[in-house]
């Protein structure tokens, strides 16, 4: 278990979101779905943060600065440095016939990578303001929604193999529509690993550390 | 001797980290399975973090069965932290708790509902239950901490964890509510080592049992502080959830601050913030042996 320093490659605004693109060097980018930590500047705790694009050489990051944390990730630059750690927790399962791909708001920073994996599937994104849909260019070909349209109005007829990451309400609606999607959850974190018991969630009527037991679960749990 | 603070390492999810530790603390245990406190659990401050976790724990007779066996397999000295909501729960949890290095009795959680008897009574009911050595770890929120390690000194207690967290309180900056579920939290981090230094040094003039000291540990200067202040070991909590290869650090920036004071061992440094403590290389070297899980192994 040992952090990596890595320097920062770039970190351009994709609406009001921020894609961080650190040197990967010889770590391994994971699974889609699974993070890493990042140690965010001047502040206690790192931030945990799922792999958004991953080409040779780098990792990406798309990152909402909605708090001390995220924002101090953001306004890094090239050339800075930071320690990150990981590939952490569970990713998707890819081995699937159809997969389709939704995402909603931030939730939508897995998928351009889980996209590349998976062949470039059909995939649906909601966002709250045609600004935040900017971030849709890292994910071409996707349709789009905006509300007060929502993701599950896009969703076709009979769904097949839905991985999904979004806001909580969105993940419950699609779980009642597909109950056997991946879906992939978010909680605050102080570690990643296991450590601090801060993630925990409900699953299968027991509370769970997301981080070691997710943070992709099967929609039904 | 370097620890990880209760709560705030699974060895089993991360066994390289216990690994590098001289001891492993569990986390706290109960008689009875705890899921802990609903989310939000955890917040960070400015200066540290706040959790509410609740004492989440597979139980006694789960941890016994099922948890232990495979934290011996690890092959580090074992502290297993003990908790309950009696002098009875606690008492019983030692009785039946063999082959460890230490127990650490739990008694200044803040997010949970605390045993009605006194720190000293929950002490000496565990005395009787158990030979090992007991380590009571005790909350900085006391106007008379020296008070309370001279009780539980006198109940029996082998020596003492200083400090628990101390309680605080985030609030959401958008709604104004409290940011973690059940409200107010145990406050961690930076912040707290100050708190835990005032503590070992006030206990280290009151008591005769090692101190294992604990609050805000970053760094190797970090530790020697609290081994000045009166401590025999440190434990690093919060430093732990950033950096799981804090222990392999901290120990190069202790030898490099020893180096610098041309000091042989971290101990040759015991007491030295006391101008009225006469805690020689000697005998602190003595108090060193009294403190579990040490004997295999010379901090570096």
């Amino acid at each position: 278990m040992r952090r990596e320093l890595r320097s920062v490659r770039g970190a351009e605004r994709v609406g009001p979101y921020t894609l961080l693109r650190v040197d990967r060097g010889d770590l391994n980018a994971g699974i889609p779905g699974q993070f890493f930590m990042l140690e965010a500047p001047g502040r206690v705790l790192p931030r945990p943060m799922s792999v958004c694009i991953a080409p040779a050489g780098e990792l990406g990051f798309l990152i909402d600065p909605i708090g001390p944390g995220t924002c101090a990730l953001c306004e890094l630059e090239p050339g800075d440095r930071l320690h990150i750690l990981g590939p952490l927790g569970n990713g998707f399962d890819l081995d699937v016939g159809r997969p389709l791909l939704v995402g909603g708001g931030i939730g939508m920073a897995p998928l351009p990578y889980l996209s590349q994996r998976l062949h470039r599937p059909p995939a649906i994104l909601g966002f709250r303001t045609p600004w935040h849909a900017e971030a849709a260019a890292l994910l071409p070909g996707a349709e789009v929604c905006v509300e007060p349209a929502y993701v599950t109005e896009l969703l076709p007829g009979a769904p097949h193999d839905v991985f999904a990451c979004g806001p909580e309400p969105m993940l419950d609606a699609l779980r009642r529509l597909v109950p056997d999607a991946q879906l992939a959850w978010e909680a605050p974190m102080a570690c990643g690993y296991g450590a601090c018991y801060g993630c925990a969630v409900e699953i299968d009527g027991e509370l769970k550390r997301l981080c070691v037991e997710g943070p992709v679960l099967a929609g039904a749990a | 001797m370097l620890l990880n603070a209760s709560g705030c390492l699974d060895a089993l999810t991360a066994p390289d980290v216990a690994r590098s530790l001289d001891a492993f603390v569990s986390k706290t245990i109960t008689p009875e399975p705890r899921d802990g406190n609903a989310p939000v659990r955890i917040a960070e401050t400015e200066a540290g973090m706040l959790n509410a976790i609740g004492l989440a724990n597979p139980g006694r007779e789960r941890f016994l069965t099922e948890v232990l066996p495979r934290l011996r397999e690890l092959g580090v000295p074992l502290w297993i932290s003990v908790g309950g909501f009696s002098a009875a729960d606690y008492a019983e949890t030692c009785t039946q708790l063999t082959d460890v290095a230490a127990i650490e009795l739990n008694l200044s959680c803040p997010n949970v509902d605390e045993a009605p008897e006194s720190a000293a009574a929950i002490v000496a009911a565990c005395r009787e239950a158990t030979g090992l050595p007991l380590y009571a770890k005790l909350s900085p929120a006391s106007w008379d901490i020296v008070g309370a390690a001279r009780a539980v000194e006198a109940a029996g207690a082998d020596g003492l964890s200083l400090v628990n967290t101390l309680r605080g309180l985030a609030l959401d900056p958008r709604t104004l509510r409290p940011t973690l579920a059940r409200g107010a939290g145990g406050y961690s981090g930076p912040a707290l080592k100050p708190v835990a230094l005032a503590a070992v040094y006030a206990c280290a003039e009151g008591v005769e049992i090692p101190i294992v000291g604990m609050g805000g540990v970053r760094s190797g200067l970090d530790v020697l502080e609290l081994i000045a202040a009166g401590a025999s070991a440190v434990a690093l909590g919060t430093v732990l959830f950033g950096d799981p290869e804090a222990p392999v650090r901290v120990r190069a920036e202790l030898a490099a601050e020893l180096a610098a004071r041309d000091l042989g061992h971290p101990l040759d440094a015991r007491g030295s913030a006391h101008s009225s403590l006469q805690m020689s290389v000697c005998s602190s070297g003595n108090r060193m042996q009294k403190v579990p899980g040490n004997r295999a192994k010379v901090p570096a």
